[in-house]
């Protein structure tokens, strides 16, 4: 079999596809997030968020609630405990990072490395299941819940993301002004911490839900990579925005497909891809400049 | 008629105050300069005064049915803008937002008026340019625009012209003089430049040491603490 028909080979498997679509959509969500944290400085609450999902989940397996979820279930199970979690975190790491008194970057990384000591922690002392270490590494890396996507994860996947993109299409405006200028946007009036608030709420959404994929500790880097590779080359918001959109798309498709191909987990060879997008935009950029 | 009247407010940051029980009022056309060394609360009075901080004290009053929409600000430039891919019509486009009420997009006639402002203040070559590949003075010039896109009436302005070059510097006084006197635009700016503070504006708040002096312009070139600042800046 040639590359060519051992990839129509695999996409005769529905949960393939699923596994393709999901992906890609993740990564359109993470895109268009990605820019405003980026901008505004706040990468690091998608860090951080991504620990304390990881931590979240191992509690919950550990309470058995989600016990299907870590050894590749539905998404469903994990929500009870993990969404509710990493809601709440959303909010407090907000608050956080907005206090400039506390050292906000440094109380971020104890509670992320807290999270995840205390995850693993909880996943080893209580664990259920007969291997651990492939629990821990498909919560953390995303890859064995790729190949149990079922069609309601896929239509579940689908409505988030659409309720994504029309929450960001509709506030495109003040979230430029509130991203570029906070001081200005709230002297006339935007209700700039409500714009804030809900962009921590649905980044925290977006991670519980693209954990299973990608793992959470890899979901950051799609959160962050094309913001910051579209941000090399763009001279617009609105570019920034459709480029790294189209770029984070075009790497989850490719890095998924190569995945498949080469047999590596999904996750990784999607970041794999990012990077290299990220270092390939650094050169344009800096080519671009030079020229100028 | 008084736009803002601040009542014996006390100001201050990170749990220190730095002005005390200050009265003024600025009324509709003035040109209010705001002077005093660093660190005498020159930026947190104008934040407090647009509700970006709380007093710790005292009240300040809106007057004329003043509404958030009716004013534009040019804050300092922050680290994150120094190197934001914006272009410069959106950023002028950006501060007609306040005119949109819940329709979340731009209508017509706020790009009109986006487009009028940009002629004016002398930017519409470079509407399509990327923000952080300007200069200085092209930078303070986009930010002045984007606040008069905003305000019809009042504009704050702190430190319009930090970091130009003399020129620049002109240009931007003469700039803000045009509209304050043409166009009739209230105008509160912050200044460390007594010159041009004297020069142009009508009224002068000079706070940082007490006593704090408020009052014309005139009465502050006669007054001790005015001819102390401006022969002490000369020496």
């Amino acid at each position: 079999m040639n590359v060519f028909e051992t990839l129509l080979y695999y996409l005769s498997f529905s949960y393939v596809r699923y596994a393709l679509i999901v992906g890609v959509l993740i990564a359109l969500c993470s895109s268009l997030l990605g820019v405003t944290l980026v901008m505004k400085r706040l990468s690091f609450i998608g860090d951080g968020l991504s620990h304390i999902a990881f931590g979240a989940m191992a509690v919950s397996s550990a309470l058995n609630i989600s016990l299907q979820m870590a050894t590749g279930g539905g998404m469903a199970q994990s929500m009870i405990i993990v969404l509710p979690v990493t809601l709440i975190s959303a909010v407090l790491l907000l608050r956080l990072g907005e206090n400039s008194k506390i050292k906000g970057d440094a109380l971020i990384a104890m509670i992320s490395v807290s999270a995840l000591a205390v995850g693993y922690l909880v996943m080893n002392v209580f664990s259920v299941s007969s291997n651990i270490s492939g629990d821990v590494c498909g919560t953390l890396f995303g890859s064995t819940s790729i190949i149990t996507l079922t069609f309601s994860d896929l239509c579940f996947s689908l409505i988030f993301s659409a309720v994504v993109v029309v929450i960001f299409l509709l506030l495109y405006n003040r979230l430029f002004s509130a991203t570029f200028d906070e001081a200005f946007a709230r002297a006339t009036g935007l209700r700039v911490g409500a714009y804030n608030l809900l962009i921590a709420l649905v980044i925290a959404a977006l991670i519980v839900w693209a954990m299973n994929l990608i793992g959470s500790l890899l979901i950051s880097a799609l959160v962050v990579f094309p913001a910051l590779s579209a941000m090399r080359v763009a001279k617009s918001f609105k570019s920034v925005i459709i480029l790294s959109l189209v770029i984070s798309v075009c790497c989850a498709f490719f890095g998924i497909i190569c995945s498949i191909l080469l047999s590596t987990p999904v996750g990784s060879t999607v970041v794999i891809f990012d990077l290299a997008a990220f270092g390939l935009f650094s050169a344009l950029g800096a080519f671009i400049r030079r020229a100028a | 008629m008084e736009l803002i009247s601040c009542k014996n407010i006390s100001l201050g940051y990170d749990g220190r105050v730095v002005v005390k029980n200050l009265s003024f009022c600025v009324n509709s056309g003035d040109y209010l300069c705001i002077v005093g060394e660093n660190g005498s609360g020159k930026s947190t009075l104008m934040k407090t005064v647009l509700r970006l901080c709380k007093p710790i004290a005292g009240e300040i009053v809106m007057g004329e049915g003043l509404r958030h929409n009716e004013i534009g600000y040019l804050p300092q430039q922050t680290e994150i803008q120094k190197d934001f891919p914006a272009s410069v019509w959106e950023i002028v486009l950006s501060g007609t937002l306040n005119r949109c009420g819940l329709c979340p997009f731009y209508k017509r006639e706020q790009k009109q008026r986006a487009r009028a402002i940009m002629e004016k203040v002398g930017i519409a070559d470079i509407a399509s340019r990327s923000y952080r590949e300007l200069s200085g003075g092209q930078q303070q010039r986009v930010l002045l625009a984007r606040a008069l896109s905003a305000a019809s009436r009042l504009i704050f302005l702190d430190e319009p012209a930090a970091g130009l070059d003399p020129v620049a510097m002109e240009k931007m006084y003469e700039l803000i003089n045009r509209l304050n006197k043409e166009d009739g635009i209230t105008v509160m700016m912050i200044s460390h430049d007594i010159e041009a503070a004297v020069k142009y504006s009508s009224h002068i708040l000079h706070i940082g040491e007490e006593p704090y002096f408020f009052g014309t312009k005139e009465e502050y070139l006669e007054s001790d603490v005015g001819k102390k600042y401006l022969f002490g800046k000369q020496d």
